[in-house]
């Protein structure tokens, strides 16, 4: 199918371009092969590049009927060994809300992006908001244990996508980016590595031709190797609770045993999952959380309070769930003052209180606009105060 | 230095392109960093229209024009909008024909004439660029046209090119007068 004039996969050199092409070039780059999807802005771009790029690798791309209908898809394609992904934003993640517990229920690795935009419902379409946060922690029903990473720039978008298809190869389920339409429409430079310096995971597999049926009996890392459709293993793949085997158990030890494992596979790795970006933290009196897009401007607040003699930092998480608390009780061993400052009205302020055990300043906007740096400052100055 | 660019004008003249070849040359081809957002609404042809490009020496932290030290009208309504109520210090230019503006210290030029002179007034945004680029070197010729080159479709490469050297020597020719008006 491809050809020697075929345009390559990975499209190294150095390139001006926007957060949501970024991260279709960083899925490809990754390896993936499969995109099912249902249009929707601020997330457009993702798809469109990949309706382009993907039919001339070798690749598939497929416009669904929905957001239903389209992680679905996903799920499927990553059965037949695919590395498979969507994009969406708010309305859309609501719909796949669903089928994404079908994905952590059925170990599926998968890569969804949400590129935020206000809400509740159709909300600001076309502008920014954070507010999606904790719908990726709990938007499912059920227990479970996330993976969501938050890209601050186009480069990040790239990066990110590389390391969400990897977390979901080597956990086996499905893996958020939780991007915002700044950062998804923003267009800077993005230096894509040579193809031999993207480093991959790829899924554990049941070798063909293995006699074993015990398709979820995790190895020591919690994780099971996954069986492909099409390679002779006579398995079963279901939503509702089941054993080794995957035939249903209608057993609350059983249940118990099995939800467990699903979350501690993430916690168990939490130190190796979680990345965070800490700006002058050292000796830093004041230091405000901030991710993705809103970093950017709390950034700024920093390097301006500084230089009017205030010590203040910057703690970025890059990944989102699970919550680098470690990191930051880490931090707060040294630092008693904190301010949250995100597009939404408080949903990661919480997640800091909870673990902090203390309250914080909370800069926060409902969305449609990102917070200018002269409000996070003014909290930095009213909070060293 | 960080420098905030506006360009602003109506859709269909190519502003938001305009914008991102900017942004391309000054990033990609002058070693700086650049930052291109535009105005995300369900603008169509003839709406009003904008693109922001900020440009530094080091990092861009907050990557939005928040004050612009250069502002690019080639509507009227984009002048009512961005160019009337000016920062101190901040840089003015305007398409003369479509413009009605004061006259203290604005850098004018016909750019949709020329560009209509050249055969096609859709390059108006490209004769835009290269008289931008002469009177405020703000992106070094060069890497405008290496981004020109990358950005627009072969088949009208040459069109830009004219463009972009039609408006850049206007700005050259522009500036000479002015340094002789100041010598005399």
């Amino acid at each position: 199918m491809v050809t020697a004039e075929a345009e390559p996969r990975v499209l190294t050199g150095q390139h001006f371009m926007n957060g949501d092409i970024a991260f279709a070039e960083g899925a490809l780059a990754a390896g993936c092969t499969f995109f099912a999807g249902y249009p929707i802005t601020p997330s457009t771009e993702v798809a469109e590049r990949l309706s382009r790029r993907l039919p001339k690798l070798g690749g598939v791309y497929v416009q669904m009927e929905d957001e239903l209908a389209s992680i679905a898809a996903v799920l499927g394609g990553s059965w037949s060994g695919a590395k498979a992904m969507t994009a969406t934003s708010g309305p859309g993640f609501t719909l796949m809300m669903e089928n994404f517990g079908l994905g952590v229920m059925t170990e599926t690795p998968c890569v969804i992006i949400d590129v935020q935009r206000g809400g509740p419902s159709t909300g600001l379409p076309t502008l920014v908001s954070q507010a999606d946060v904790m719908q990726a922690k709990w938007g499912s029903h059920g227990d479970y244990e996330p993976i969501a990473f938050a890209p601050a720039s186009p480069q990040e978008m790239f990066d990110l996508a590389i390391s969400a298809f990897n977390a979901a190869e080597r956990f086996r389920m499905p893996v958020f980016v939780m991007a915002d339409e700044l950062v998804g429409h923003m267009t800077e430079r993005v230096t894509i590595p040579s193809e031999d310096r993207v480093s991959i995971v790829n899924r554990k597999r049941v070798p063909a031709g293995s006699e074993d049926r015990l398709f979820y009996a995790a190895d020591e890392d919690l994780v099971p190797p996954m069986p492909i459709a099409g390679e002779g293993h006579a398995f079963h793949v279901t939503g509702l609770t089941h054993d080794e085997r995957g035939y249903p158990a209608g057993d609350p030890l059983v249940h118990d045993r099995l939800v467990r494992r699903l979350t501690h596979k993430v916690q168990i790795h939490e130190k190796e999952l979680t990345q965070v970006e800490e700006l002058m933290t050292e000796d830093a009196e004041v230091v405000v959380v901030a991710y993705g897009a809103m970093s950017r401007s709390a950034r700024q607040a920093v390097m301006v309070a500084r230089e009017r003699g205030i010590k203040a930092g910057m703690f970025r998480p890059i990944t989102l769930w699970p919550f680098p608390f470690r990191k930051l009780r880490g931090l707060a061993n040294q630092v008693n003052r904190f301010v949250v400052a995100e597009m939404n009205l408080g949903q990661i302020a919480r997640e800091v209180e909870r673990h902090l055990r203390r309250p914080a300043t909370w800069v926060t906007h409902a969305g449609g606009k990102m917070i200018p740096p002269e409000e996070v400052l003014l909290a930095l100055q009213e909070t060293a105060r | 230095m960080r420098q905030e660019i506006q360009l602003a004008g109506f859709g269909g003249q190519g502003i938001i392109l305009a914008g991102f070849v900017l942004g391309r040359a000054a990033s990609i081809y002058d070693g700086k960093e650049a930052v291109f957002t535009q105005s995300y609404g369900p603008e169509a042809r003839g709406g009003a229209c904008a693109a922001e490009v900020v440009i530094s020496d080091g990092p861009i932290d907050y990557p939005l024009v928040t004050r612009p030290d250069l502002v690019v009208c080639m509507s009227q309504e984009a002048y009512s909008k961005y160019g009337v109520a000016l920062a101190d210090g901040a840089e003015l230019i305007i398409d003369s024909d479509l413009v009605e503006a004061g006259s203290n210290g604005i850098k004018r030029l016909p750019a949709m004439r020329l560009a209509t002179d050249l055969g096609n007034r859709m390059a108006a945004n490209v004769v835009m660029l290269g008289f931008l680029a002469s009177v405020t070197g703000v992106v070094s010729r060069e890497a405008l046209e290496q981004s020109v080159r990358e950005t627009v479709k072969p088949r009208l490469l040459e069109l830009n090119m004219s463009a972009l050297k039609t408006g850049f020597e206007y700005g050259l020719s522009e500036s000479s007068a002015n340094q002789q008006k100041a010598a005399t």
